[in-house]
C-alpha cells in the first residue's frame, strides 16, 4: 500500500500548511517547536500577511534553521540580538510584519539587553519566545530560566540557586515596561494550550501590523531530550514544574477588543 | 547648521558633521548608532536634521553599539543603504556583527572615527586601529574596503563612495579617521540632495534582499551565515575570496604628492598626510627631494604602486599615529629594496611636523 491508497481528498481532515515547507525537521521527536513552528505558518496564511509581506528573525540555538521550514523571507541573526534586528527591519520596511523567534538562552541570556530595549521602545514587532528552561542546540546547559534542583548538564547536580542565581521569568519584565501591549505566556503540551497558542500568536501579529507595540508571546515548551524524559513524560513534567515556575495566562493585555 | 541648499553650497563643518549632511543627501535609508566621543555629532546632526521628515530616512539611537551594528545587518539585509558610526572602542564591540555583514555579503558602511587605545584609552585623535579594520576584526577570513579621509571635504564624498562601493561588491566599506579630522572645522561643498530609493527600486536592484516580499517574488529570500556543511563553507569563502581579488584590481586608491623627483619617500594617511606635507615642505627648502603617497583605500592597499617607488627612492618613511602598523604593509611591497623607517606618537599625541622632519632627516643620515 502506498500513500496515494491512504490519503484520498475525501479523508484527509488535516494537511501540511500551505507555509510549512516540506522539509525534513531537524527537531528532535517530542519538541516544541515543530508544533510552534506550524502554528506560526497557519496563522501567517490566514491573516494573508505572506501577501502583506513577511520578515522573520531568526534566533541561535535549536531553532537557527527556522528559515528552512516557514516560506517567508528570513534574516538569520547573531546569537541574541534578534530584537535589535527586527528593529531595523520594521522602521525601515514599517509595513511588513516583523517577527522574532527565539529561545530562552538566545532572549533571556545573551540577548536580554537587545529584547528589553526594543519592547521598551515599543517597536511594532512581534517576540515569539519558546521557554524549554534549557541549552537544548549545544547539548542541555543550564539558561537563565532552568528550574531551581533542575539537572542539566552545566548543573550536573541541580541548579542551585547560591551558585547559579534563580529562574528568570524574564517576561514578567516585559509586562512592565510601557512599549509592550500584549504579554502572554502560553504552551504547546496538549490540543487546548497549542489552541491558545496559535491565538496568542495571531494577536501578536495583528498588534504588530496595528502598531499598537511589542507583544511578547512565551511558549513554555517540551525539550525531552534535554530534560532527558520521553515525550510522555515530559509533558507531565512541564504541567508539574514547569508551569509552577511560570504560569500560563496573559500578562498583559492592551489589546483593543474587536 | 543653516545650510539647507544644493548643489555647491560651500559651508564650514566639522568633519563629524560632514559624515551625517553627507548621509542624508546621498539618499541614506538609516542610521542607528550609539555616543561615542569623538564622533557624537554623526548622530546629534542626524538627529537635528530630522530627515524623517524630509527623505524619510530612519535615524535611530540604539541601546549599544551591539544593537547599532546589528541593525545595520539587518537593515542591509533587506536592502536598504545603512549605516553607523563609532569609535574604537565601539568598533571593537562591533567586530562579530561587521564580520556577519562580510559573511552574508551584504552592503554597509561603517565609520570609525579613531581614539587612542588599546582599552578605554583616551578620547584624542589616533590611527591606532588600522590592523584591526584592514587585517579582518573580527573572525574569519574577510576584508573590508577602508576608505580613509584627509579632511572634511573627503568624509563628505566617502560616504557616497563608501556606499557605491559597498553595494557593487555587496561587502561592508569602512570610512577609517582619526578623531583630528571627524573634530576639526573646514570648508565642504556638500554633494547634491538625491532622492531615496522607493521600495520598488530596492526590490529591483537587490533581487537577493529579505524584504518580505517572498509571495510577490515566488521564492522566499533567506539571509544567513551559518552552514554547516564544511565543503559549501569553503565555497562560499571561495566566492568571497574571489570578491576581495576584483576589488583588489579595481578599487586602489592613492594620491601622490611631489613624487616625480623625490629621492625619499613618505608614505602616510588621514591627518598624518597632511603633517608630513608640512614637514615636505619644510625638507624641499632645505634641499631634499622627498615626496608622499597617501594611501586613500587602506585596503586595498597601493602595494604595486609604493613597490615601483621604491626602485625610485633611497628610503621611506611612514608616519602614523601608532606604534608602527600601516609599515608592515608599506614593508610588504617594498620586499626589502630601501629601509623602511616608522615615526610616530601613541595614545592620543598628533605628531608635529617638526617631529616628523627630524625622523626623515635620522633616515637619510643613516642610509
Amino acid at each position: 500500500m502506498n500513500r496515494e491508497d491512504i490519503v484520498k481528498p475525501e479523508n484527509k481532515v488535516v494537511s501540511r500548511p500551505r507555509l510549512l515547507n516540506d522539509n525534513v525537521m531537524h527537531y528532535c521527536p517530542g519538541c516544541g517547536h515543530g508544533v510552534v513552528h506550524k502554528l506560526v505558518a497557519e496563522v501567517i496564511d490566514e491573516m494573508g500577511l505572506d501577501k502583506t509581506g513577511a520578515v522573520a528573525i531568526a534566533p541561535v540555538g535549536c531553532a537557527v534553521f527556522a528559515y528552512n521550514y516557514i516560506d517567508v523571507d528570513w534574516i538569520e541573526a547573531a546569537h541574541g540580538r534578534a530584537p535589535a534586528v527586527a528593529t531595523a527591519v520594521k522602521r525601515l520596511w514599517p509595513k511588513k510584519l516583523v517577527f522574532t523567534y527565539q529561545g530562552d538562552g538566545d532572549l533571556s541570556a545573551i540577548g536580554t539587553g537587545e529584547a528589553i530595549h526594543a519592547a521598551n521602545r515599543g517597536e511594532n514587532i512581534a517576540i515569539i519566545f519558546i521557554n524549554n528552561g534549557i541549552y537544548g542546540m549545544t547539548g542541555g546547559q543550564m539558561s537563565p530560566t532552568t528550574l531551581e534542583g533542575m539537572k542539566t548538564s552545566t548543573t550536573p547536580y541541580g541548579r542551585r540557586v547560591d551558585l547559579n542565581g534563580y529562574p528568570l521569568a524574564i517576561t514578567d519584565i516585559f509586562a512592565q515596561l510601557d512599549g509592550t501591549c500584549y504579554v502572554t505566556r502560553q504552551a504547546v503540551n496538549d490540543a487546548a494550550a497549542v489552541r491558545k497558542t496559535k491565538n496568542a500568536i495571531k494577536k501578536a501579529f495583528q498588534n504588530s501590523m496595528d502598531g499598537l507595540g511589542t507583544s511578547v508571546v512565551e511558549v513554555v515548551s517540551q525539550c525531552n531530550s534535554g530534560w532527558k524524559m520521553s515525550p510522555v513524560k515530559s509533558n507531565e513534567w512541564l504541567v508539574e514544574h514547569m508551569e509552577a515556575k511560570y504560569p500560563l495566562g496573559d500578562l498583559k493585555n492592551n489589546t483593543p477588543k474587536k | 547648521m543653516s545650510n539647507n541648499g544644493t548643489k555647491g553650497d560651500v559651508v564650514l563643518m566639522k568633519g563629524n558633521e560632514a559624515i551625517a549632511h553627507a548621509a542624508v543627501r546621498y539618499g541614506c535609508d538609516g542610521y542607528f548608532g550609539y555616543p561615542i566621543t569623538p564622533q557624537s555629532e554623526v548622530l546629534e546632526t542626524l538627529e537635528a536634521l530630522m530627515p524623517w521628515e524630509t527623505t524619510g530616512m530612519v535615524v535611530l539611537q540604539a541601546e549599544s553599539e551591539l544593537a547599532s551594528i546589528n541593525m545595520v545587518y539587518a537593515g542591509a539585509a533587506t536592502g536598504k543603504a545603512v549605516f553607523t558610526s563609532s569609535s574604537s572602542p565601539g568598533i571593537s564591540l562591533m567586530q562579530e556583527g561587521i564580520s556577519y555583514i562580510a559573511a552574508g555579503e551584504l552592503p554597509a558602511l561603517i565609520v570609525n572615527v579613531m581614539r587612542g587605545g588599546p582599552g578605554l584609552g583616551t578620547i584624542h585623535p589616533s590611527q591606532s586601529d588600522y590592523f584591526q579594520a584592514t587585517k579582518g576584526g573580527g573572525h574569519g577570513d574577510y576584508h573590508l574596503i577602508v576608505l580613509a579621509p584627509k579632511s572634511v571635504q573627503e568624509m563628505a564624498d566617502f560616504v557616497g563612495l563608501g556606499f557605491d562601493l559597498a553595494f557593487k561588491y555587496r561587502t561592508p566599506a569602512m570610512i577609517l579617521v582619526d578623531g583630528m579630522v571627524g573634530q576639526m572645522m573646514e570648508k565642504v561643498v556638500l554633494p547634491p540632495q538625491r532622492p531615496r530609493r522607493t521600495d520598488e527600486e530596492v526590490l529591483e536592484q537587490c533581487p537577493w534582499a529579505a524584504t518580505g516580499d517572498a509571495d510577490k517574488r515566488g521564492r522566499n529570500n533567506i539571509i544567513t551565515t551559518l552552514e554547516l556543511d564544511s565543503h559549501v563553507m569553503e565555497k562560499n569563502n571561495e566566492r568571497f575570496q574571489e570578491t576581495y581579488r576584483r576589488i583588489e584590481a579595481n578599487e586602489v586608491r592613492y594620491e601622490e604628492y611631489m613624487t616625480d623627483d623625490a629621492e625619499w619617500l613618505m608614505v602616510a594617511f588621514g591627518s598624518m598626510a597632511r603633517i608630513s606635507q608640512a614637514a615636505i615642505h619644510t625638507a624641499r627648502e632645505a634641499g631634499i627631494k622627498v615626496g608622499l603617497l597617501r594611501p586613500i583605500t587602506l585596503w586595498p592597499f597601493p602595494y604595486e604602486r609604493i613597490s615601483e617607488l621604491s626602485r625610485q627612492v633611497k628610503g621611506i618613511l611612514v608616519p602614523e599615529m601608532n606604534a608602527g602598523q600601516m609599515i608592515e604593509d608599506v614593508r610588504l611591497a617594498t620586499e626589502g629594496r630601501v629601509p623602511v623607517k616608522h615615526c610616530g606618537r601613541m595614545g592620543g599625541i598628533i605628531p608635529s611636523p617638526s617631529e616628523v622632519l627630524t625622523a626623515l632627516n635620522s633616515l637619510i643620515e643613516v642610509k
